[in-house]
């Protein structure tokens, strides 16, 4: 074989702690290397087409690049070769970058590890054969996990373009976060009056299938061909027959039920359908709080259900779905902000979450619109806010920016004077972050015309004083301690990853960060794939986002599938496990650790044999290590290319 | 310094007069700074001018009246110049003093015997008499040697005169003093 070694300078990422033109030189002593030099850009034209010059000029048939990582410009040279007539795995790639220049100073011991690193490139590339990628049918069904305005947004996109889609909802409607919202910012427009017609859409959509009251269960299989068993759980009501009506809810006397979607503001009836615009409007039992369920009396709803809908004796449901992308989308949940004992750890009734103020706005809302003090229910005249609650905070592990707060506490603050007109709203901020269109004339909107008083600085603690809470805080810019007379203090509580999302992740086999937002693929490239093919990202389950960005996210989602699927077929690396049938003495102990059921046992002439099926495998290499016999070998990455390796840098 | 009960203690009508007196709007100020990274007297002031501004927001008319900064202001302008909301600051410092004045608040007495020297100058004489405004000033705070050194400098060049400067219009500028005087009583 003759090979072609181009060293990269990557302008001075690698040049500045690496002699790239010493490594080349070293490199022309390798067995094998006709040709080596160093280069500007090897990503860049030029550099590419030197390479394509340099194969043709030498006769070159296997080519290394030292420089970035594979993960960045692998696919990139293996087209270079291509299109200069060779295989793409008669390359390989010695990253001097990620592994040399950007973690050591020491040019020389940094120049000795390159040669090293380019020295085993080149070792295993004379171990390298052609590879052909073969081609298999995908499934052109999509799942969208979690039903907010992303899942909602990628759910339609998918849908308009001809996609059958699968949407699962963990909750009894669709909606998230933003169907618990009065208005949004900074346009202040109604959130439920813009949304419910998408969600009204997603419910009439021929092509959308909405599981709501569902989870994943399990994931199988793989991009194009993936197999998800969802649960749907008890409603305790037939959904076929349902219709929304609402006698149940008006008749239950179980009235003190759990309300989740009122922030636990107020209490709901066992039976209930949490709010007009639901989708799908149908009831659900909370078996927790129904008499009828818990203590065999009442049975009232099924007495007045006019369609018989009611089923107490109902059970989990599992049903399978065979789809070729998943999108998830499982959105965000709150800091516990009750860690906090200089806001009253939750022992004062009014101090409230940002979100239990929305619904209190909310004309939907348990308050019916109107701003009332959880303690008394009395119109509160002094409103104190307090930005950053667990938000940029080390000592809980929140230390990011939530990035809406800032935004929807300017807006609640203008809400609150449009409800309220004798009410003066107090925000205590540590800085005003607000970088999108309009986003901050809006907050200068709230203090300049609707009087709103920002305090910069920190509140140290909330105490009750007759029947007022005392917030004392610090004005930074006054230099001073400050004490404001507050009657209901709303504080603006970060977000935190879903509850669940790591199981979720575990499932689609996705990575997450130490906060449990899922990874996107590239954190500037590839913001809405995943490491996993076929699985997407959209919404806050990748990090907070508000609104607009979240229905950004969910369509680039859905163009990534309609992309993907706008192939005929998907094309399978041929980096996968072969058998070598004259090795293999059949013991199975391949297939039972194959991750991916990737492997099955034939019959070859009486005999048991192992057989992988290619369009499975996903090269993961766990058979090569478990075969006593050396039998099966991954492709690309056989015993004797990685041994080339280990030979080229343990040569003493 | 104690604490701050900005519900108790936020005096509407002050921010209200001060808005009123100056023409500004005190909530366009977003608390950049500019104003006090600019100013020239800061060195000597007690509170620098960006926290007045600060203060005056948070309705503190106390501690803003009773600081001796707005009376050691040059009015220079640089803050009004470079304020990124086009307040005037200036003014506003401008106003505080006048409001000072009125609530009977002088904090740095000289500066305000200067000022009250320099208009009856203005309003006896018809523009200011130098040696008479120097007299007086001298004569109310007792600061005899301020300034002394530069005497025999300034006399030879006939800058300074012993008579009051014999200008047209002496009257008019008295009614002017007359009518402020009536004017503001109203």
């Amino acid at each position: 074989m003759k090979i072609g070694v181009f060293v990269c300078h990557c302008g001075t990422n690698i040049e500045g702690t690496v002699d790239t033109a010493a490594v080349a030189e070293a490199a022309r002593e390798f067995p094998g290397v006709v040709f080596a030099t160093d280069t500007m850009y090897a990503c860049s034209e030029p550099g590419q087409d030197e390479i394509i010059e340099a194969i043709k000029e030498h006769k070159l048939d296997g080519v290394v690049v030292a420089s970035c990582t594979p993960r960045m410009h692998e696919p990139t040279f293996r087209k270079t070769l291509e299109r200069a007539g060779l295989n793409r795995y008669l390359f390989e790639m010695a990253n001097i970058r990620e592994h040399v220049s950007w973690i050591g100073r020491d040019r020389e011991a940094n120049t000795n590890k390159s040669v090293d690193l380019v020295r085993m490139a080149a070792a295993k590339l004379l171990n390298n054969k052609p590879l052909h990628a073969k081609y298999f049918d995908m499934n052109k069904r999509v799942m969208i996990v979690g039903g907010g305005v992303a899942g909602i947004q990628a759910a339609l996109d998918c849908a308009d373009g001809g996609l059958e889609v699968i949407l699962v909802e963990k909750t009894s409607s669709i909606g998230g976060k933003m169907a618990k919202l009065d208005k949004t910012f900074p346009t202040v427009d109604c959130s439920s009056c813009i949304l419910g017609p998408r969600m009204v859409d997603v419910a009439q959509h021929p092509n959308i299938t909405l599981y709501a009251c569902a989870e994943i269960e399990e994931v199988n299989g793989y991009v194009g061909n993936f197999s998800v068993k969802v649960k749907r759980k008890a409603t305790y009501v037939d959904w076929d027959k349902c219709t929304g009506c609402g006698i149940c809810m008006e008749k239950c006397p179980s009235k003190k039920a759990d309300n989740p979607f009122d922030e636990e503001l107020g209490k709901t009836t066992a039976i209930n359908i949490p709010f007009p615009q639901a989708i799908p409007k149908k009831a659900v039992i909370d078996p927790n709080f129904c008499i009828k369920i818990k203590r065999d009396k009442c049975g009232v709803c099924a007495k007045v259900c006019p369609s018989d809908a009611i089923v107490y004796d109902q059970v989990d449901e599992f049903v399978v779905e065979e789809v070729g992308a998943v999108v998830a989308a499982t959105g965000f949940d709150l800091v516990d902000w009750t860690v906090y004992g200089e806001y009253g750890g939750g022992q004062y009734p009014d101090v409230i979450t940002s979100l239990q103020y929305e619904r209190m706005l909310s004309a939907s809302g348990p308050t019916e619109g109107h701003i009332k003090r959880p303690s008394d229910g009395k119109e509160p005249k002094n409103v104190v806010f307090i930005q950053c609650v667990g938000s940029r905070d080390k000592s809980i592990g929140r230390p990011y920016c939530s990035g809406f707060c800032c935004m929807y506490t300017a807006k609640q603050a203008i809400l609150t004077k449009d409800h309220c007109p004798d009410s003066q709203s107090y925000v205590f901020y540590m800085d005003i972050r607000s970088p999108g269109k309009m986003f901050d004339e809006f907050t200068r909107r709230a203090q300049e015309e609707y009087n709103a008083r920002y305090i910069r600085g920190r509140v140290s603690m909330i105490y009750p004083k007759g029947d007022k809470l005392v917030v004392r805080g610090a004005d930074t810019l006054m230099g001073d301690q400050v004490e404001v007379d507050a009657d209901l203090v709303v504080l603006a509580v970060g977000a935190e990853s879903a509850h669940g999302a790591s199981d979720l992740a575990k499932k689609l086999r996705i990575s997450y960060d130490a906060y449990g937002f899922f990874m996107e693929g590239h954190p500037k490239l590839k913001p809405v794939e995943t490491n996993t093919a076929g699985v997407f990202l959209a919404g806050s389950c990748q990090g907070p986002k508000d609104i607009p960005s979240s229905v950004a996210q969910g369509s680039a989602a859905a163009a990534k599938v309609l992309a993907m699927f706008a192939k005929d077929q998907l094309e399978s690396d041929p980096a996968v496990s072969v058998v070598d049938i004259k090795r293999c003495i059949g013991c199975g102990k391949c297939i039972s650790t194959c991750p991916f059921g990737a492997i099955k046992e034939v019959d070859f002439r009486g005999q048991p044999k192992a057989e992988v099926i290619e369009t499975i495998c996903q090269g993961c290499g766990i058979c090569t290590a478990t075969c006593p016999q050396g039998a099966i070998q991954l492709q690309h990455f056989t015993d004797n290319q990685i041994l080339a390796e280990v030979n080229a840098v343990c040569r003493f | 310094m104690g604490i701050v009960n900005i519900t108790k203690t936020y005096d509407a009508d002050f921010v209200k007069q001060v808005e009123k007196e100056s023409g500004q709007d005190m909530s366009l100020c977003y608390q950049c700074g500019n104003c006090t990274a600019g100013c020239p007297y800061t060195f000597a002031y007690d509170i620098p001018v960006s926290r007045i501004m600060r203060m005056v927001q948070a309705g503190q008319k106390d501690t803003v009246l009773k600081c001796k900064s707005i009376w050691l202001c040059a009015t220079c302008e640089s803050c009004t110049t470079r304020c990124p909301n086009n307040i005037d600051v200036a003014h506003i410092m401008d106003v505080l003093r006048h409001m000072a004045r009125r609530e009977g608040h002088a904090p740095v007495p000289t500066v305000k015997k200067f000022w009250d020297s320099f208009l009856d100058s203005v309003e006896n004489n018809g523009r200011v008499f130098e040696v008479g405004l120097l007299a007086a000033y001298v004569a109310k705070t007792g600061r005899f040697w301020t300034d002394l050194d530069l005497g025999p400098k300034v006399l030879p060049k006939g800058k300074m005169h012993f008579k009051p400067h014999e200008i047209q219009g002496k009257d008019e500028i008295k009614k002017i003093f007359k009518r402020f005087e009536e004017e503001s009583r109203k």
